[in-house]
């Protein structure tokens, strides 16, 4: 019966170009293209308005149940999903089967904007502790414009990066191009516990966080392909981005450190309830400046989240090589320090907050430690598999995607649709596009502009250009 | 001064007496007449005699007093009111809040410096020598003095890194380096060089009050030297403008350019040089970079003959660049005779004090340099 309908419809849409019979085309496994979620879903409650028996079914129940907390009374299938992979999965296959069965209840159950779950709760990973009685809770709550907030900025950062890897191959982007992609949900994670208020300075892996803390795809491409377009006008490049209580991009290793301890005491100076978080790596992490910034950071109680992004290789030195002992979240020694699953956005902000909240409160400086791994080799031009295996990379790529991650989650907790992920793809990568085709096309920073920004709030001054008859002029 | 004393003076007092004597000598018409002035009034002096350390305290406390950003952060600046004292009594005033000691962490405390000037404090990081500052040196070059422009201008940094430079007496060859020219050589810095107590304070407060991240030269062994000071400097709002030389005696023979020491030694070199009918000119350059090369241009194109005389090594030395510039100028053509540089001996300063002596320019090197230049 279903074939027939199936068939029938299929014919239809050739003929019309259009989905006449969404129903079907719900049922059908075919993968849809052309007309957007919300033609579809007011097409389809059109259908279900016209052909739904008035008897009220599970499937309302459903719906009016999880408008409002849901009792404890509620059989169990039809709970709102609290979610563990096995109940997910079986919620899921239950719905499944009745769709098939009552085509017009359950597309209503699936298909409608109003039948996804608004908000759920997951269980994340346990953080290890060093120094502290209590650490981030192993349960967080999602809603579900914050699970495709978070997809839309993890997946705007994937796209991004796998851009500029396609533009360096071009040669359109020159020089240092340290590519982010695997170590979304730090970024991702991070930015979503803190205020815009508060500061972040991070190493030179820093386009990711040049983009949650707030400039636009446009603008870090153009920087990187070195056009006056770009975010620091083609001066500073892939390492040197920077934006309101954004202090980059630093490309000396280890140089932030203390920078971002600054930053803390400039917050406690203030007196203005704000934090610093200090970003560096596995491989930075026996920088000796390092440890100087954690004695004073502890000794003066500065307000200042370190957080250490372990993605295992420090260049192309693997953690086992480069330290002696790879627990960096203990290496603060008398600073508490938690260590983080860095793949996992919602475990990223949790320990977040719960870090943020520690300094926030005068308790100090504290470390956070987020494993997390790098698709890309150190920088582009490391193919990044003489030091680790294509097995290895191709395991974190299928198990342990940030991305995939979320998007399983939300999906098997009915959060959001696969259309609508896709639709966020279409969007994306459009946006990322629009990026490239400006970051291509815009022009050059002018030649006059070479000597400007050498001082700040200075009368113009004269600088010696190549030869002594170059004089070239320099304005704030 | 016989190498048998009776009674021991500290190597800094003695000099710090010889100095203060020469100045005494060399400013004598106008101390009598400051000594007359003051019997005439009775109320408080027009002018002061101010030593550099002095001088340096009070630009600090009144810029503290003068904007709430600024603070002052380093090894012993607090409770033990300065390495050399030069912060003396300022913690009592201003307290924990604004006057910090650090741990022994140059590279540390250095960015942390770096760091709340981005995050908009005016903080002044002093070094107990600039010797150690090599220690903390990319954070001075590469965070402090590059951000501007890496970042086309949206990150200022308004810091000011200060601390004795130069050689000392008797701290041998790892606390002796001079560190103008290392400086000097980068775009992005200011660098400041001062000589007497007018230089100190005024170029200490402008360099609190500039953007930009400035490296203040001191010298130890100018510290407990006084000077004269105008009643116009000693206004609170008294600043000298970075980026301008200063003549400080006028000559039409030769033009000596120094700075901070030895253009004390220059003085003295002009007074002897003067009895024998040779006239200086002795330029303070007060800057080094930006430097003003109009200055040092005007005048050598008045007296045809160029010496540079400075503490520091002599390659890739301020002499060396002040040599370039005037090559690539228009006072070359002016010139007489090559420029000479008097400079520092090649060496890691040694210890033994007859060596040490004669590691640096001495006055008679000066003198002798000056009469080789005029050929006389």
């Amino acid at each position: 019966m279903t074939s027939v309908w199936r068939f029938v419809s299929n014919a239809l849409c050739r003929i019309t170009g259009r989905k006449v019979f969404p129903i079907f085309v719900m049922l059908s496994s075919e993968p849809q293209a052309a007309p957007t979620v919300s033609e579809l879903l007011v097409d389809l409650s059109e259908f279900i308005r016209l052909t739904s028996p008035a008897v009220p079914d599970p499937a309302e129940t459903w719906l009016q149940s999880h408008k409002q907390p849901p009792p404890s009374s509620t059989p169990p299938s039809l709970a709102p999903p609290v979610c563990t992979d096995e109940a997910s999965a079986g919620l899921v296959s239950s719905m499944t089967e009745s769709q098939l069965e009552n085509p017009g209840s359950t597309v209503v159950v699936s298909n409608s904007l109003n039948e996804f779950t608004t908000r759920a709760s997951f269980d994340i990973k346990k953080c290890d502790l060093h120094g502290l009685e209590a650490g981030p809770p192993l349960k967080t709550e999602l809603s579900r414009d914050e699970g495709l907030r978070f997809y839309r900025t993890m997946q705007v950062m994937r796209r991004m990066e796998l851009k500029a890897d396609q533009l360096y191959k071009q040669k359109i982007i020159r020089g240092f191009c340290h590519l982010y992609d695997g170590q979304e949900a730090c970024a991702a994670g991070v930015e979503a516990a803190i205020d815009p208020s508060d500061h972040l300075i991070t190493a030179y892996r820093a386009h990711g966080y040049t983009y949650t803390r707030g400039v636009s795809v446009r603008e870090i491409l153009a920087e990187l392909t070195g056009r006056r377009g770009g975010v620091a006008k083609g001066k500073g490049g892939s390492m040197h981005m920077y934006a309101p209580n954004f202090y980059g991009g630093n490309g000396i290793v280890g140089a932030q450190v203390p920078l971002g301890a600054g930053i803390a005491l400039a917050c406690k100076y203030q007196g203005n309830n704000q934090i610093c978080v200090t970003l560096y790596g596995d491989g930075a992490a026996n920088q000796g400046q390092i440890f100087e910034a954690f004695n004073m950071a502890a000794l003066w109680k500065l307000p200042c989240l370190f957080i250490c992004e372990n993605n295992k290789y420090g260049m192309g030195t693997s953690v086992e090589r480069a330290s002696a002992s790879t627990d960096y979240y203990k290496r603060g020694h008398f600073m508490p320090g938690i260590r983080v699953d860095g793949m996992d956005v919602l475990c990223v902000r949790e320990a977040t907050k719960f870090a943020a909240d520690h300094c926030r409160t005068g308790k100090g400086p504290i470390i956070m430690e987020l494993q997390t791994y790098r698709y890309h080799g150190h920088s582009m031009s490391d193919p990044g598999v003489s030091y680790r295996t294509r097995e290895e990379i191709q395991e974190v790529r299928s198990k342990n995607d940030p991305i995939s991650l979320l998007k399983e989650r939300m999906l098997s907790s009915n959060m959001a649709s696969v259309e609508e992920f896709k639709e966020i793809d279409i969007e994306i990568r459009k946006e990322v596009e629009d990026a490239t085709q400006f970051a291509t096309s815009d022009s050059e920073p002018p030649l006059e502009e070479l000597c400007n920004h050498i001082f700040s709030n200075n009368p113009p001054l004269q600088v010696r250009g190549t030869h002594p008859w170059a004089k070239l002029k320099s304005s704030s | 001064m016989t190498s048998q004393n009776p009674t021991f003076y500290p190597a800094e007092d003695r000099v710090k007496m010889a100095a203060s004597l020469r100045c005494f000598l060399r400013s004598g018409k106008n101390a009598v007449s400051a000594l007359r002035r003051q019997a005439f009034h009775g109320s408080a002096p027009a002018a002061v005699q101010v030593t550099v350390r002095d001088a340096l305290n009070q630009a600090m406390d009144e810029e503290l007093e003068r904007d709430e950003r600024v603070f002052l952060l380093g090894e012993e600046v607090a409770q033990y009111d300065g390495a050399y004292k030069v912060s003396r009594g300022l913690w009592k005033k201003y307290g924990d809040k604004r006057i910090i000691d650090t741990p022994i962490s140059e590279m540390g405390f250095a960015g942390i410096a770096v760091g709340s000037a981005m995050a908009g404090l005016r903080p002044i990081c002093e070094f107990m020598t600039f010797n150690f500052s090599m220690q903390a040196i990319d954070q001075v070059i590469n965070s402090a003095a590059k951000t501007y422009y890496m970042s086309a201008g949206l990150q200022a940094v308004p810091i000011v890194f200060r601390g004795p430079n130069g050689s000392s007496a008797g701290v041998a060859a790892q606390h002796s380096q001079c560190f103008a020219a290392w400086y000097s050589h980068c775009p992005g810095l200011k660098v400041v060089s001062p000589w007497n107590s007018e230089d100190a304070k005024g170029l200490l407060k402008a360099a609190i009050r500039d953007d930009n991240p400035v490296v203040f030269l001191e010298n130890e062994l100018m510290y407990g030297v006084a000077f004269e000071m105008s009643e116009e400097t000693q206004s609170k709002d008294f600043t000298i403008p970075i980026g301008k030389a200063k003549i400080e005696r006028q000559g039409n023979h030769v033009t000596l350019v120094s700075h901070s020491r030895y253009v004390g030694h220059c003085l003295d070199a002009a007074a002897v040089l003067a009895k024998e009918g040779i006239e200086c000119e002795v330029i303070n350059m007060r800057t080094i970079r930006p430097m003003d090369v109009e200055t040092i241009e005007t005048s050598v194109m008045k007296t045809n003959h160029l010496v540079t005389v400075e503490g520091g090594w002599p390659q890739f030395g301020v002499g060396a660049e002040i040599c370039a510039r005037i090559m690539e100028g228009p006072a070359f053509n002016y010139l007489d005779s090559p420029v000479t540089r008097v400079t520092g001996v090649d060496i890691p300063m040694p210890y033994a004090k007859i060596l040490e002596d004669h590691s640096v320019p001495q006055i008679k090197d000066i003198i002798f340099s000056v009469k080789k230049t005029l050929n006389v």
